[in-house]
């Protein structure tokens, strides 16, 4: 206190003033810690990029064709099918998949003022489940002038579309005053999942053999169908968002005290609100699209990082990207591997390990949370 | 003082629906000095505050104006504001666990910005505080550090543009006596130094120690505005409040002081009553 009152401008011990600035510094601001941790994470995601590129059923070694391959040996065509044509891919969309649900639970979450927020749990995921399989019965209905445009884009489009109405519904249903009741925007949820559920299901009803062994595939939350095609189209749709994520960081932080006061800041809010939709909309409809239901990486990965390093979206966003694709390669490898060679679906390994995770949030929140 | 730096509302009515919550009201602060809006509960005195700052000056009805040193706030881009005026509420809930420094912080962004926050941090005695978790605090605690925010997002109390406004909705309702005193001492000095300063406020003694001029509000109606001797009279406090209010004067410092008796008075009382 003293040396903080000499730092004003008081005669007094400078350099004494200076190292307790310094110290105040470090303990209110954890930007640093959260830079830090960025580093570690993007080792963290190399690592994991190279095992899920290991790890397969076929007994094809990364190792060995790497080193096969910079000796200037010719690689086995099979060992390069493997790599080349089933694992890059597969761990290209895991990536791209946990990066855009983490980041759509993160901005989802800043966007509702509410750390409980997350695609897969208030229904917006099932929103954009209900457009995929629109697009897989109905698809072959589409007049032809927009069937060719959209080709391989129809799926991930209609997953898009039936993510961002379900966000706005829930928004608008949650949302009065600038002020999002929690009770209210679980139990919009939970409508909205039933409803959206139910018109999948008579979707379901109408499809064909062919299609019903699509949906099938799909909705079993796996990994397994990437191919180039599938994981371009994805990523057409979730790198603009993740990309513009962090754009919205200032305005989320803002927004974190309340409308009114984002809005004094000088913060667009209903720019800001707008977009964060929209990037929520886009990243969670992609995901779904190319990988089924996966659940809790939305909500865990925020949550941690939050722990980590602190709330500021400016470093939750990138972090959120990089931690939420590591934890879908661990997940899609945990899945590879323990029934090998068969495979469990990821979307199983993700609600075993964020299932019991989601329910420590709300015993260690429950105090907090005015439900 | 210059017509220009000041801060004028003309005309403001608002309704919600069928109720109106302010009407014509009509009134000029000036830089350098606090102005006290007052006024009994639900009087509007929030209302009007937040059509000021412009939160809700689209809302108002037509004809209705404000302008802030040349600026119409109903038309301004919220960042040309928030460089012109601060707004502390009367309570702020914060909806993720950030540090004391890094709310400060988001008033205070750029170059320079963390030692404005650890200045004003400082300036709100909460300068040990920066590292400890805002929702930690007690409510006063975090008022104040609220207050550290809006005063680093202002800087200084003038800026290329003119006089920068303050804002505060009852800036003093969750503070002990000393931090009352503290945080009107801030007030006053930003004035001083060339700021304007509007205030709502709910004491009356602190508004006669304070402000040098007072609207006072009565169902969304401005009942009164200017020097705050004119407008803290017994007359109008009694009419505003509908209870019998004496201002005095206390010897030797000159303060106003209040009240000689604040009974509720019966229906047989003189006095004109509105619920």
């Amino acid at each position: 206190m003293a040396a903080m009152t000499s730092a004003e401008g008081a005669p007094g011990a400078p350099s004494h003033a200076r190292s307790d600035i310094g110290e105040v510094l470090h303990a209110g601001d954890r930007r640093q810690r959260a830079r830090r941790l960025r580093l570690i994470l993007v080792a963290v995601l190399l690592c994991c990029i190279a095992a899920s590129l290991a790890t397969g059923a076929a007994g094809t070694s990364l190792w060995a064709a790497l080193w096969d391959g910079l000796r200037g040996q010719e690689v086995a065509l099979s060992d390069r099918i493997v790599l080349w044509q089933i694992r890059l891919p597969r761990t290209l969309m895991g990536m791209g998949v946990g990066a855009a649900l983490a980041v759509s639970g993160a901005l989802m979450q800043g966007l509702f003022r509410n750390p409980l927020a997350d695609p897969g749990i208030v229904g917006v995921s099932a929103g954009a489940g209900l457009g995929a399989i629109a697009a897989i019965v109905l698809g072959g209905l589409l007049p032809a002038a927009l069937a060719v445009p959209l080709g391989i884009y129809t799926v991930p489009v209609a997953a898009f579309v039936g993510s961002w109405a379900s966000t706005m519904l829930l928004y608008r249903v949650a949302t009065r005053a600038g002020r999002t009741s929690v009770a209210v925007m679980l139990l919009a949820g939970i409508a909205l999942g039933a409803l959206t559920g139910a018109a999948s299901g008579v979707l379901v009803y109408l499809a064909d053999d062919n299609q019903l062994r699509d949906l099938t595939f799909w909705g079993m939350g796996s990994l397994a169908g990437a191919t180039w095609t599938k994981v371009g189209a994805g990523m057409a749709i979730i790198l603009p968002a993740l990309i513009a994520a962090p754009f919205l960081a200032r305005g989320l932080n803002a927004l974190a005290l309340g409308e009114a006061a984002a809005y004094h800041l000088g913060i667009r809010i209903q720019r800001v609100k707008n977009l964060a939709i929209l990037a929520v909309a886009a990243a969670t409809g992609a995901a779904v699209a190319m990988s089924g239901g996966i659940g809790f990486i939305g909500i865990v990965v925020p949550h941690l990082l939050r722990l980590a390093s602190g709330p500021d979206h400016r470093d939750l966003l990138p972090n959120a990207a990089l931690l939420g694709a590591s934890l879908l390669l661990l997940a899609d490898i945990i899945s590879r591997v323990v029934i090998a060679p068969s495979e469990l679906p990821i979307g199983i390994v993700t609600a075993i390990l964020g299932g019991p995770f989601f329910l420590w949030i709300l015993l260690r929140q429950r105090g907090v949370l005015d439900l | 003082m210059t017509l220009s730096a000041s801060l004028s509302a003309t005309d403001i009515t608002l309704r919600l629906r069928r109720t109106t919550i302010l009407d014509q009201v009509d009134f000029t602060a000036d830089p350098g000095e606090v102005t006290a809006i007052v006024g009994p509960n639900g009087s509007g005195k929030t209302t009007l505050l937040r059509v000021l700052t412009g939160e809700i000056a689209g809302q108002m009805a037509p004809g209705g104006q404000v302008r802030m040193g040349g600026l119409d706030v109903v038309d301004a881009d919220p960042w040309v504001l928030a460089r012109r005026r601060a707004v502390l509420a009367q309570q702020t809930a914060l909806s993720f666990p950030f540090t004391v420094l890094e709310v400060v912080r988001l008033g205070a962004e750029g170059p320079g910005g963390a030692a404005r926050a650890l200045a004003a941090l400082a300036r709100v005695d909460l300068a040990h505080y920066g590292g400890r978790l805002y929702q930690e605090l007690s409510g006063g605690e975090q008022q104040r550090v609220q207050l550290a925010r809006v005063l680093a997002q202002l800087d200084e109390p003038v800026g290329p543009h003119g006089p920068r406004w303050l804002f505060l909705d009852e800036p003093v309702s969750a503070l002990d006596i000393a931090h009352q005193l503290q945080v009107m001492e801030i007030a006053a000095d930003f004035a001083r130094r060339g700021g304007g300063v509007i205030a709502v406020m709910h004491d009356l003694n602190l508004t006669a120690m304070y402000a040098r001029k007072v609207v006072l509000l009565q169902q969304g109606r401005c009942i009164g505005a200017g020097p705050t001797e004119e407008v803290l009279t017994d007359s109008l406090l009694s009419r505003a409040y509908g209870c019998d209010l004496r201002m005095g004067v206390a010897p030797g410092s000159g303060l106003f002081l209040l009240p000689q008796s604040a009974q509720i008075p019966h229906e047989s009382s003189d006095l004109e009553l509105r619920s």
